[in-house]
């Protein structure tokens, strides 16, 4: 299964600069790990150690929040669409 | 040639319609009928026929059930001199009533006559609020609650620049801005509250000049300190709702957790780049800041604007996001963007609206009976130790 894994602005440096990378897994995590894989610096910003969802990020699932889903073992079917959004602070203060 | 040009329909209309003569229509200034002016509202602003309700052409059409709602009642349209208003009468009549004229000559015939007129009264805010009064969501009645809302802005800057802008040109009643800076001109390129006449003042102060000049029946409190654990909750108590427009993470946090203990709704807005972010925070009733981002990126991840920069008409168009948003709230209007993010790419030209969910674990909301602690975060959103 083939999923497409968007990646904004500012974490596109670790994926050689793609605004669109597409991944093969039948979940989020396995996408995401098909990515890091890959991309090795990209691996380092999503997952911490443990191989868990680091904090910072939310992560969209077609549109909903992967984390109140099930997480990493959210099912991605074929075309899905995964948003992987670190918060911004900007207020352009 | 075919077809019409203004002056044959404003002759075809004249022969369908009835006119009414200036010298008639102030022989009965005792019991006048229902006046109607429908001329632009800056047009309106030099004097109106006593008693006139104001309802601009382009508005007729929606805006009339408001002050006529009676299709029987009498009617008397005027403009500027009758061309107009013959127009109009056309359209009143096709939508049904049935005692409707026009004033021959108009408000220039009028006034040559010598006929008293009188100047919107400042308090009447009907030609300025016209755009709002015809809409069905907000209507005098909506524009009234407009009129009696406070919001705290916080942070004037590219995100509070556009909310507040609009927030008073909306007729928000009190508007409340919180900002501890002073105009650099670094800011001008976003920030467009500001002018390069205000370098060196503060921005609260700054704002404060620009948001009466755009709309004078708008109370702007000030308050010039920088947001923090000591005094959050005292600047936003008291307000309906508070637009967050700050520019790091520790206000953000802060900001959430502040909302949350006085349970007043926060609009969160923030850029980078071309690319912005929006969702309402309703207390304990959709998911908080934390719930989607229970923690800030680490600092290598996530520069500030400073040193990324932003596209200032991006934080226009979140900052303008915020500002509909912060008026939904305030009206009971529509969807509010609670229990969703909206994501902003400017660069791709592509809005996209994600759902979100509350984490039952959140350490913030997810205990309605223990709201969060107010602490102040260093960058990283670690409480600072004393
Ligand atoms: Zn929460």
């Amino acid at each position: 299964m083939t999923a497409t894994v968007r990646i904004p602005t500012i974490l596109r440096p670790a994926v050689g600069g793609d605004a669109e990378v597409e991944a093969a897994g039948s979940t989020v995590g396995e996408a995401l790990r098909a990515v890091g894989d890959a991309h090795p610096p990209f691996a380092s910003l999503v997952f911490e150690r443990d191989g868990s969802l680091k904090r910072y990020l939310a992560v969209f699932v077609d549109g909903r929040d992967a984390r109140h889903l099930r997480g990493l073992d959210t099912p991605v079917g074929p075309g899905a669409e995964i948003l992987v959004l670190p918060a911004a602070s900007g207020g352009a203060g | 040639m075919s077809g019409y040009d203004y002056d044959d329909l404003v002759r075809a209309a004249r022969a369908q319609i009835t006119e009414i003569g200036v010298p008639d229509l102030a022989a009965r200034l005792d019991a006048p009928p229902l006046l109607v002016d429908v001329r632009e509202p800056h047009e309106m602003a030099t004097g109106v026929l006593p008693g006139a309700a104001l309802v601009p052409r382009g508005a007729l059409e929606k805006g009339i059930d408001h002050v006529a709602p009676d299709r029987d009642a009498e009617v008397v349209l005027y403009c500027t001199v009758g061309n107009r208003s013959a127009l109009a009468t056309l359209v009143l009549e096709q939508m049904g009533y049935t005692s409707v004229s026009s004033l021959a000559g108009g408000i220039a015939e009028w006034r040559a006559s010598g006929l008293p007129v009188e100047m919107p009264l400042p308090g009447d805010d009907t030609a300025r609020y016209a755009r709002h009064l015809v809409l069905d969501e907000i209507g005098p009645e909506g524009q009234e609650r407009l009129g009696g809302a406070s919001v705290l802005v916080v942070g004037a800057g590219g995100l509070g620049s556009p909310a507040a802008l609009y927030l008073a040109a909306a007729g928000v009643g009190t508007l409340t801005i919180a900002d501890p800076d002073v105009v650099d001109v670094s800011n001008l390129q976003r920030q467009i509250l500001h002018a390069t006449s205000g370098i060196g003042t503060h921005k609260t102060d700054s704002a404060a000049a620009a948001l009466a000049r755009l709309n004078p029946g708008v109370v702007v409190r000030t308050r010039t300190v920088r947001l923090d654990a000591s005094n959050a909750e005292e600047i936003a108590a008291g307000h309906d709702v508070v637009v967050d427009g700050t520019d790091s993470f520790p206000a953000r946090y802060l900001l959430n957790d502040t909302a949350l203990r006085l349970r007043i709704p926060l609009v969160h807005g923030s850029v980078l780049r071309f690319e912005g972010q929006v969702t309402v925070i309703d207390p304990y009733a959709g998911p908080c800041y934390r719930c989607v981002f229970p923690e800030p990126p680490p600092p290598g991840v996530s520069p500030s604007c400073a040193e990324a920069g932003v596209l200032g008409a991006v934080a226009g168009v979140v900052g303008s996001l915020q500002a509909v948003e912060a008026v939904k709230l305030i009206l009971g209007a529509g969807e509010p963007l609670a229990g969703r993010l909206a994501v902003y790419d400017g660069l791709a030209g592509d809005l996209r609206v994600f759902t979100t969910a509350r984490d039952p674990a959140c350490p913030a909301c997810g205990d309605p009976s223990a709201p969060p602690p107010l602490v102040d975060y260093d960058e990283t959103c670690r409480p600072v130790r004393p």
